[in-house]
């Protein structure tokens, strides 16, 4: 039987970025907040030891533990969903920092294209262009809407970054200046320059320079160690919720952290919340806290499985494509990429930082004509040096054996003397990949797992062959000894895939039967409970989401104080 | 060159064997007494009773085994160094101690898959739905081990420690390829990616773990181990090589 604790104005499920955000904004605002997090309360001081490949890469410290939760995948509906018993594929973040702890920090924002992509690629490249499988729909709320919540966040956390021409309209330059270039920054500079194109260093959130933010927070420089991502930064010099925002709610008194609690249900009428159930995950106990404002700030897979297992909002079902929670669950692809071996040149690739990189513009959205092609949106074309730690980075030419005496030559004759150009393209929503509740497997608290469908759809595959041939391109300018090009997509395999940019499931949009939150990430079907995070994205776009989910964090947290002061439906 | 480096390597585990079948100090496979740690020193001779030496300085009280028998210890030694082996390049699995970081692993919490999802039902997977089964990871090494024996012997009448390097290699190939038998019911492959990828991280990860002694791996490969800052070194054309650094050295900070 739950304990019953005193009733507050907003309980916050989660913090990471959305959950700290939400709570930074609120406590600072003069209202009572309770955040629940299920990992551990974390600092700088956690990561004394932190430059530890094994630990934090390999054995995933800062990660859910999977053996109390984990999601079911299958490729298909003909196929029966199985757990993802060990990590392969995403990561999902743990503790107070959540998935901004262990992120690279690469902090874009996502097109006007984006955010209309539905209308826009009607009206340029007519209704048929896409199969009406792939749900895309228009974001309810346009690129110079969501504008000043970019701006803000991105001063709240110091982005490093130029202005790119060719992307939206800023409204300040980014906070901080560009990150150090390296020699491969170099190359892959003068070959895109060569071939036209417009290269840009990739806007992070390691600080390229100490920054003041105007919370007052005060972070010191990238060191470029090497250290990202599966890491959390012993320096602060990386964005993250527990050196930014997290701090600065708890400086107000406002903020009561607690942490190992684990959210397993929102209680509700079907209409309206009225507070979570929670377990107190050292103990066993479990707990009610009541609430006014119930605030979903989970990682994609809770915030939609919490949903579920309360019974709020309706359930997607992908046979009459009716229905929401669970709808338009999208991924990235980032099959097409073209290795280089070097034999003579040797560069200083054990230094790095998780936002180091160069990108060219040209092919993300609709910056290049579709017309002549079966797919659209695009990919961000790049070259990155984060750091090449040891034990994943054995790279050997095509065609060498993976162990023995060839492959330990191989690996080590180019551990410094390799380097992709990398893609990063977007996905777009299908009606038959989606998110619901395992019929079967169960987590420690005995509540179902959520079950993934998902596979790459030929739009997806359409745009790798294309983007390969750009890398190939490029890698041929740079001119290496061998270029290792890729350019099919296989099936999706929650095991082997390396993109960790889940998105979807709890959507935002303009009509309450196709999403199911408005603009200010208000749940259509409960006024008082807030779903915010990448879940909200209709579609995943070529760049990392945490820029785009920091900014709908700030609309939402602006949403929430208009919903304590005025009640109803926002829009 | 390689060849011959192994030679002599499988020669020396080859020695340890016969040294314990003779000495008479195993009574059904179990190694008696204090005299177990100067059989995995690789020093013959008997210990003194009396008045023990005080350790050299550059004895590592970690070198030590939590989890293996001396005999699933050369074993794994042995294979994996066929994995990585001892070239030009420098030192192979077997002086880094991966096999030290192996058993230390193996009797740790990840041994026995403590964050993974255990829970059942267990069925057959699709090609893109990671592995299914039910078995620790501590226990799949050692049925692992067992059938390297059991299928060396069947292929070419020996157990695998004492074969030539090129049968190791032979044998090791039919693993990874699934096409020695299973294992309790799970492809061959499963154990051979075990080993692979410990073997790694044995030369690989930091000292802290018991392999990658003196940090020579990382030494191989021109890694500097875990250094605070590459500011400068990062925008250099020229390669800038530095000694490498584990974690001990942050402890003083």
């Amino acid at each position: 039987m739950a304990t019953k604790l005193p009733k507050v104005p907003v309980v916050v499920v989660g913090m990471g970025w959305a959950g700290g955000i939400v709570a930074s904004e609120l406590t600072k605002a003069g209202i009572q907040v309770v955040g629940l997090e299920r990992g551990k309360d974390r600092n700088t001081s956690d990561y004394a030891m932190g430059h530890d490949e094994l630990r934090y890469q390999h054995r995933e410290e800062l990660m859910q533990d999977l053996s109390k939760e984990t999601i079911t995948h299958r490729n298909n509906e003909k196929m029966r969903a199985l757990p993802m018993r060990d990590y392969g594929t995403f990561i999902v973040g743990d503790g107070v920092g959540g998935a901004g702890s262990h992120w690279n920090g690469q902090t874009y924002r996502f097109l006007p294209y984006d955010f209309e992509i539905k209308t826009l690629t009607d009206k340029k490249y007519g209704a048929n262009k896409l199969k009406p499988e792939y749900t895309i729909q228009d974001w309810g709320m346009t690129y110079d809407e969501i504008e000043p919540y970019y701006d803000t966040f991105e001063k709240m956390a110091g982005i490093s970054g130029e202005t790119v021409e060719l992307y939206g309209k800023r409204s300040n330059p980014y906070p901080t200046g560009p990150m150090l270039k390296t020699p491969i920054m170099n190359m892959f500079e003068k070959a895109t320059k060569n071939l036209g194109y417009t290269p840009y260093i990739i806007p992070s959130g390691n600080l390229s320079e100490s920054y003041e933010n105007p919370d007052g927070i005060s972070r010191a420089a990238c060191q470029y160690c090497a250290y990202c991502e599966n890491f959390g930064c012993e320096y602060g010099a990386k964005a993250d919720p527990a050196v930014t925002v997290i701090p600065v709610a708890k400086k107000t008194g406002n903020l009561e952290l607690r942490t190992h609690s684990n959210v397993i249900e929102i209680l509700n009428d079907g209409s309206k919340a009225s507070g979570v159930i929670y377990v107190d995950t050292i103990t066993g106990e479990e707990f009610e806290q009541p609430a006014d404002v119930v605030v979903v700030a989970s990682y994609v897979f809770n915030n939609a499985r919490l949903l579920l297992n309360s019974g709020l909002g309706k359930p997607y079902n992908s046979a009459d494509g009716t229905g929401v929670i669970g709808k338009n669950y999208c991924y990235q692809v980032s099959s097409a990429s073209s290795m280089m071996f070097f034999e003579d040149k040797e560069f200083n690739l054990y230094g790095g930082a998780g936002a180091l990189g160069i990108e060219i513009p040209e092919f993300v959205g609709d910056n290049f004509d579709h017309s002549e092609v079966n797919f659209i949106h695009g990919a961000g074309i790049r070259v990155t040096q984060y750091g090449n730690r040891p034990i994943a980075n054995n790279v050997v030419p095509k065609g060498t054996p993976s162990w023995g005496a060839e492959f330990k030559d191989q690996s080590i004759k180019y551990a410094n003397s390799f380097f992709p150009v990398k893609s990063q393209g977007a996905s777009m929503p299908y009606r038959y990949n989606y998110l619901d509740l395992d019929p079967t497997y169960k987590d420690a608290y005995g509540k179902p797992l959520l079950r993934m469908t998902f596979d790459y759809t030929e739009q997806d595959r359409e745009l790798v062959k294309y983007m390969s041939k750009v890398t190939h391109k490029i890698a041929e300018e740079i001119g290496a000894d061998i270029i290792d090009t890729n350019e099919e997509q296989g099936d999706f395999n929650v095991n082997k895939d390396t993109n960790t940019h889940n998105t979807g499931g709890v959507i935002m949009g303009a009509d309450p039967e196709t999403s199911a939150l408005n603009s200010y990430l208000q749940m259509w079907d409960a006024e008082n409970v807030f779903v915010v995070g990448a879940s909200a994205f209709p579609h995943n776009s070529s760049f990392n989401p945490t820029g785009t989910l920091g900014a709908l964090s700030y609309r939402a947290a602006e949403g929430i104080q208009k919903y304590i002061k005025e009640g109803g439906s926002l829009v | 060159m390689a060849e011959h480096e192994n030679g002599k390597i499988s020669q020396r585990g080859s020695t340890r064997r016969v040294f314990l079948k003779n000495s008479g100090l195993t009574v059904g496979g179990v190694v008696l007494g204090g005299a177990l740690g100067s059989l995995l020193g690789g020093n013959s001779e008997p210990a003194s009773h009396t008045a023990p030496a005080a350790p050299a300085l550059t004895v590592n009280p970690a070198e030590a085994l939590m989890f293996f028998t001396p005999e699933q210890y050369q074993l794994t030694q042995a294979a994996a160094e066929r994995i990585y082996p001892k070239d030009d390049n420098g030192p192979g699995a077997m002086e880094l101690n991966a096999a030290i970081y192996i058993d230390h692993q193996l009797a740790s919490p990840w041994g026995i898959n403590s964050k993974e999802y255990m829970a059942g039902p267990f069925y057959k997977a699709e090609e893109t739905q990671g592995s299914q089964i039910r078995i620790l990871r501590k226990d799949l090494f050692l049925l692992g081990l067992k059938s390297l024996d059991a299928y060396s012997s069947k292929k070419f009448e020996s157990n695998f420690i004492d074969l030539a390097p090129e049968d190791q290699d032979l044998v090791l190939t039919d693993f990874s390829e699934g096409k020695a038998p299973d294992i309790s019911g799970v492809k061959s492959t499963l154990f051979f990616n075990l080993l692979r990828s410990m073997t790694i991280e044995g030369v690989y990860a930091d000292p802290v773990y018991g392999g990658n002694k003196n940090m020579e791996g990382w030494a191989m490969r021109k890694f500097p181990g875990s250094r605070m800052t590459y500011t400068q070194e990062i925008q250099k054309e020229q390669f800038v090589k530095l000694d490498p650094q584990g974690l001990n050295s942050h402890m003083s900070h």
